[in-house]
């Protein structure tokens, strides 16, 4: 498959310390990356690079849609709305007084309103506004669906159970019609059950379901169970260098990697899931 | 009783003007988490651009009043609408993510630069008005006194009611509303889903500004006569009824409204003129105590 994200030489150095240092890696089309790696090894710095939180110190990022985007030059929001890559965080952010349905409308708002014209034509109901507005409802059904909530379409997304809540914010995130969804742990805080559901949505979302087109997913994660059963490719960081580079049986063989987490003193980490 | 049934529609009335301008400020508030200060001189500055508008209009011999109302209408609302725009644009936007007493600080350097404005540019005189809408019915007569219901003092209740029903529905109904109760929840995140940020805070600021020249072009017409000054005392008195009522929470503007007019005028007419706004602000005082979130606000639930 085509590198859909390729990480050339990234670096990012806060004052004195290098949190990412010459990463090189790609993210293929139509696979789950994961980017693994002990505590303080970069990964969401990394994450905040692509997204337009940081901009890098030297390297480029480039996503291959049309004619390519260099990620590492554009401010945030454009980052969402002409690259097409959504994120979420390790902590919720979900627009908690809004109901489950409408956070997902929100995410739909540049399909809804494009432009002012078209936001003042909405208020009074004309320019096919409607039609509109029932193709966002009818996805965000989709999505619904897709993550179990749609009972609960009305209630304020506060009000939703943790692992839900988790299983919303990637439904928010993937309503911005992404071609890359980056997923910032997404398991944390999850029981194996739900993170059992996780790792089924996350498979649908790359392969697409019923209605809903795939979407490449990069992903973050400390859940070795998670990340063994549904990645492609890993991707393993070590003070800011990557140590290891590979498919789950590859990578979780890979002395090298070993050493990290072991030098880490997590000695149950990885040996329990090499052998899964 | 019939007295004070007058004073009742009375302050129902000064209420409901009080009410039109909080929306504005619980709006910016709810966006942005900032008291927009210069919000009463938009409404001061749409008074004033309706007085321009109804005076060239009658020079250019334009006697339909329905037709002057309403060109007076677009005209005072779209410029209203630029001020609005331009204060956002010149004095908050560029403070924004910096502490947060400096917009505020802003905000307030804001309101004294459009009043010196208005009063080095139209004079510091008050400016009198004939009456456009005169009459009314009356609606019981006591002895000698005659309850009188203006159609001026109709047609302002039924315009506030008209534009909380029409912004309720906007802010709930609306791609734009989500926009703007988004930004308000988290900024950054919906910027992350695509919304642009900067330009949803400004139009609320356009409709916020759009919603005080209605109240001043209402102002206007009621009172018969404005100076550089009334932005200032209406919108002390209008914040207050912002917070009274919940700030944040658009029926709760008007209703926080509807109480101050009311106090304002009971108290004028049954106790002492002068210490009117000593009882409204009391009363703040009091619900603030015993309600910290005005009678409307929601308390922020966290799940922990």
């Amino acid at each position: 498959m085509a590198p859909l994200l390729a990480v050339r030489d990234l670096t990012m150095r806060f004052g004195g310390l290098t949190a990412v240092d010459a990463l090189s890696f790609e993210a293929r089309e139509g696979e789950i990356t994961a980017v693994i790696g002990p505590n303080g090894a970069g990964k969401t710095t990394v994450f905040n690079c692509i997204t337009g939180f940081y901009r890098p110190t030297s390297g480029s990022l480039a996503l291959a849609r049309g004619g390519g985007f260099a990620l590492e030059r554009m401010p945030g929001h454009l980052i969402a709305r002409r690259a097409r890559v959504a994120r979420t965080f390790q902590n919720i952010r979900l627009f908690a007084g809004m109901t489950v349905l409408e956070n997902l409308m929100v995410a739909q708002h540049n399909m809804l309103m494009p432009n002012v014209a078209r936001g003042l034509l909405a208020v009074f109901g004309l320019g096919g506004h409607a039609k509109l507005e029932r193709a966002a409802i009818e996805k965000a059904r989709l999505w619904l669906d897709a993550i179990g909530l749609t009972a609960r379409a009305d209630d304020p997304a506060g009000a939703l159970p943790y692992g839900a809540q988790r299983r919303l914010e990637i439904a928010r995130a993937m309503c911005t019609d992404p071609v890359l969804l980056c997923l910032d742990e997404p398991a944390a805080g999850l029981n194996p059950r739900e993170s059992d559901e996780l790792s089924n949505l996350l498979r649908q979302i790359r392969s697409g379901m019923a209605g809903l087109p795939g979407c490449s997913i990069l992903l973050i994660e400390h859940d070795m169970g998670v990340v063994m059963r549904i990645s492609d490719h890993i991707v393993v960081l070590d003070h800011g260098r990557k140590i290891s580079d590979g498919t789950p049986d590859q990578v979780s063989h890979d002395p090298k990697v070993i050493a990290a987490y072991l030098g880490e003193g997590d000695e149950d980490e990885i040996p329990a899931e090499a052998q899964a | 009783m019939a007295y004070a049934l007058q004073q009742l529609i009375n302050g129902v009335t000064l209420g409901m003007i009080y009410g039109l301008i909080a929306v504005g400020y619980t709006m910016v508030y709810g966006i942005i988490g900032m008291i927009n200060f210069a919000h009463g001189d938009i409404f001061m500055v749409g008074a004033f651009l309706s007085l321009i508008a109804l005076t060239g209009l009658a020079a250019l011999g334009i006697s339909s009043v329905p037709l002057a109302l309403a060109i007076t209408l677009v005209f005072a609302a779209g410029l209203a609408a630029l001020y609005g725009w331009t204060v956002e644009r010149v004095a908050y936007r560029p403070l924004r993510g910096s502490f947060r007493l400096a917009p505020l600080i802003s905000a307030i350097g804001m309101s004294i630069v459009l009043q010196n404005f208005v009063q080095v540019s139209q004079g510091a005189r008050v400016k009198p008005m004939a009456a456009l809408i005169p009459g009314g019915m009356p609606l019981m007569r006591d002895g000698t006194f005659t309850v009188q219901l203006s159609w001026m003092q109709i047609a302002i209740v039924i315009t506030t009611l008209v534009m909380l029903a029409a912004f309720t529905w906007l802010v709930t109904r609306t791609p734009l509303g989500r926009a703007m109760r988004a930004c308000e929840q988290d900024l950054k995140m919906a910027g992350l889903l695509g919304i642009d940020t900067d330009r949803t805070i400004s139009l609320t600021f356009v409709i916020g500004a759009a919603l005080a020249a209605v109240a001043g072009l209402l102002f206007l017409l009621y009172y018969g006569v404005i100076d550089f000054f009334i932005g200032f005392v209406a919108g002390v008195k209008a914040f207050t009824a912002a917070v009274l009522g919940g700030i944040g929470s658009l029926p709760g503007a008007v209703l926080g409204g509807l109480a101050i007019g009311l106090i304002e005028t009971f108290w004028s007419a049954y106790f002492s003129v002068q210490y009117k706004d000593v009882a409204s602000f009391s009363i703040l005082v009091l619900v603030l105590i015993f309600m910290p979130t005005g009678i409307l606000g929601r308390a922020d639930v966290e799940k922990v």
